[in-house]
């Protein structure tokens, strides 16, 4: 190249396009990063393909009367989808209750309170909790949140499998991602706002709730919607302590046991309920799938939603 | 007149009892008490739940450990083990480091290195986005409609039915990818502008500057995200349920190649096998896989988190 440029005695553009190797290396290159970008849109279209075709699959086969009827039995052909949605929301419901106080607390307390110091050492124990995974939170409610907590509440006549306690260890799993969630958002207001009210003479409780609270709003509305997105896609819990297993009547109690979409996927596709062959119950899985994937892709843009708002401000 | 007085000496009144006044009221304190006994209850629960594993696991793996590590599942107890939930959850790590990790960066390059901002850029991150929020029992769905039943001749012909390793690999690779993805590209972010420009400043090509300046300065976070990914890959179960990983064997000879097509199980849904049993030894025996496994996962994110620390820097 630096021939060229001798020889021609004037700089010219062939010259200073390089070597052609390079050029298709760099070519070669952006190929292969484009198609690992490209990939994930195909995973995409993979996922609704496979579940829109078992959904379809399933409805062809199945009487559109018994997806509301008196409970979720698919083994006797009973697909009542408003016993496993209202149990999926009734173990959400749950969980945020606990979730929310428990992860905006630590949130505002690790953004307001903490000294550097405290936030570099709690704020690793507060991953690693959320790091457990969630077979091992489900054997732990089994083994303490149902016994030692839920049957001491609300009585010994409440059986070892419940929706209460699924729903506490889901809370528990989730309190995590919200406190990380609403921690950044709560850490994204400036502190010239924290500093005008300090000036007024407002002290820290006022201006967390007063002024940090309102100004993050938007991050902290995400952070509570993406808890109740991932409590409703929480598996392994539901799955081993809410007692749905073969089946369950509808039911409004939280402390009998009861059925959710992500546990009615489960048990169909594993252990005793294994269901395979010509029926209408195994192609179900697809189906449920589909509400499951559904609900929570409007939660998360809507929640993608309202943290793109807090960008916006500030 | 008179009112204005008052006004101001009912001001004066208030600045001064502010100003003087005890800095600590009992509601600022009862308020930052409150919020404290909230983290302290989060991370009690983890103390409580570690405490009451090891309380059970201790003990089992003390008397029985030998057993425990040399077989594999069993339905009766007394001849149950942890072993091939041990290597298949191994085999899952190595196959989510080489498949799920090199192609997340690649896709994280291209979106912040190579894309321009346009329709089809935002559309791919909004894309990624949503894909890092979809349960992870839908990836199993996923894995149970094309890796098991559509690739079967390819994943596990005959006995197996697809229900292999390979099937569950790439499963979960496909499960983890998406944070990869977003935890590379935000490394990648952070690598201030002019480090790029004093690359291409002396000619290099983009993928000469991505190579030699900005992946290395990145390279911290990208680790970071890739070492958590796995140890999300060990702790999930729910995908590996639906591609029927409950109860494989790994067959003990042939190396990993040979395994790939075989079935195969792994330590969390190992956990979820012998938790559902009824008789109490299997409890134990779930409280020692349960202590394993937490070990792994906490020396990998401690790993991460170490990591993070030593090379975290601000530009």
């Amino acid at each position: 190249m630096a021939q060229a440029v001798i020889d021609g005695g004037a700089v010219t553009a062939e010259a200073l396009r390089g070597a052609p190797a390079r050029h298709r290396r760099e070519r070669r290159m952006k190929a292969i990063f484009f198609s690992a970008a490209a990939l994930s849109v195909v995973i995409s279209v993979a996922i609704v393909l496979s579940l829109a075709g078992g959904a379809i699959n399933f409805l062809a086969k199945v009487d559109l009367s018994t997806l509301w009827s008196e409970g979720w039995f698919p083994r006797r052909d009973l697909f009542d989808v408003k016993t496993i949605f209202v149990g999926t929301l009734m173990v959400a419901a749950i969980a945020i209750t606990i979730a929310a106080p428990l992860g905006l607390g630590s949130a505002l307390y690790l953004s307001e309170y903490a000294t550097p110091r405290a936030r570099r050492f709690l704020k690793p124990i507060l991953e690693t909790l959320a790091s457990v995974p969630s077979v091992v939170m489900g054997f732990f409610a089994l083994r303490v949140i149902s016994p030692q907590i839920v049957q001491r509440l609300f009585g010994s006549d409440v059986p070892l499998f419940n929706m209460m306690a699924a729903g506490i260890a889901v809370g528990l799993l989730v309190t995590p991602l919200v406190a990380s969630v609403a921690e950044d958002a709560m850490h994204a207001v400036p502190s010239s706002l924290r500093e005008a009210a300090y000036g007024l003479g407002a002290r820290r409780r006022a201006t967390s709730i007063r002024v940090v609270f309102p100004a993050a709003v938007s991050g902290i509305t995400a952070s509570l919607i993406l808890g109740v997105s991932r409590a409703i896609g929480e598996t392994m819990i539901v799955a081993i302590v809410a007692g749905g297993t073969g089946g369950s009547l509808f039911n409004l109690n939280p402390l009998k046991g009861g059925q959710t979409m992500t546990a009615a996927i489960t048990s169909l596709a594993t252990g005793s309920d294994q269901v395979r062959g010509p029926g209408p119950a195994y192609p179900s899985l697809f189906f449920v799938g589909l509400l499951l994937f559904c609900i929570t892709l409007v939660l998360n843009l809507a929640s993608e939603r309202f943290v793109r708002r807090v960008r916006r401000q500030y | 007149m008179s009112s204005t007085a008052s006004i101001r000496q009912a001001t004066s009144a208030e600045v001064r009892r502010a100003i003087s006044g005890r800095t600590r009221s009992a509601g600022e304190v009862t308020f930052s008490l409150a919020l404290f006994l909230t983290l302290v209850i989060a991370l009690t629960v983890l103390v409580v739940l570690l405490f009451n594993v090891a309380r059970t696991a201790i003990p089992v793996i003390s008397d029985q450990g030998g057993r425990l590590f040399q077989n594999g599942y069993s339905s009766l107890p007394e001849r149950a083990g942890l072993k091939q939930g041990i290597v298949g959850s191994l085999y899952l790590m190595v196959f989510v480091l080489v498949l799920a990790v090199p192609l997340g960066i690649g896709a994280a390059i291209y979106m912040e290195e190579y894309a321009r901002d346009s329709r089809v850029t935002r559309f791919i991150n909004a894309n990624i986005r949503n894909l890092a929020g979809v349960p992870a029992i839908v990836y199993g769905i996923l894995g149970l409609a094309l890796f098991v039943e559509l690739l079967k001749p390819v994943t596990g012909p005959g006995s197996v039915e697809g229900q292999s390793l390979l099937a569950g690999a790439l499963t979960i690779s496909l499960m983890v990818l998406p944070i990869i993805i977003i935890t590379t590209q935000e490394a990648l972010r952070s690598v201030p502008r002019s480090i790029r420009e004093g690359g291409f400043g002396v000619g290099a090509t983009r993928w000469e500057v991505v190579r030699s300046h900005v992946l290395p300065n990145a390279a911290p976070g990208i680790l970071t995200g890739s070492v958590l990914s796995m140890a999300r890959a060990l702790g999930e179960t729910a995908p590996l349920i639906m591609v029927g990983a409950v109860t494989g064997f790994l067959s003990s000879g042939g190396g990993i190649f040979a395994s790939l097509q075989q079935r195969f199980t792994s330590m969390p849904t190992l956990i979820f096998a012998y938790t559902k049993k009824p008789q109490p030894e299997f409890q134990d025996i779930a409280a020692a896989a349960i202590l394993v496994l937490m070990g792994l996962i906490l020396v990998v994110n401690l790993g991460a988190i170490l990591l993070r620390n030593r090379y975290e820097r601000t530009w």
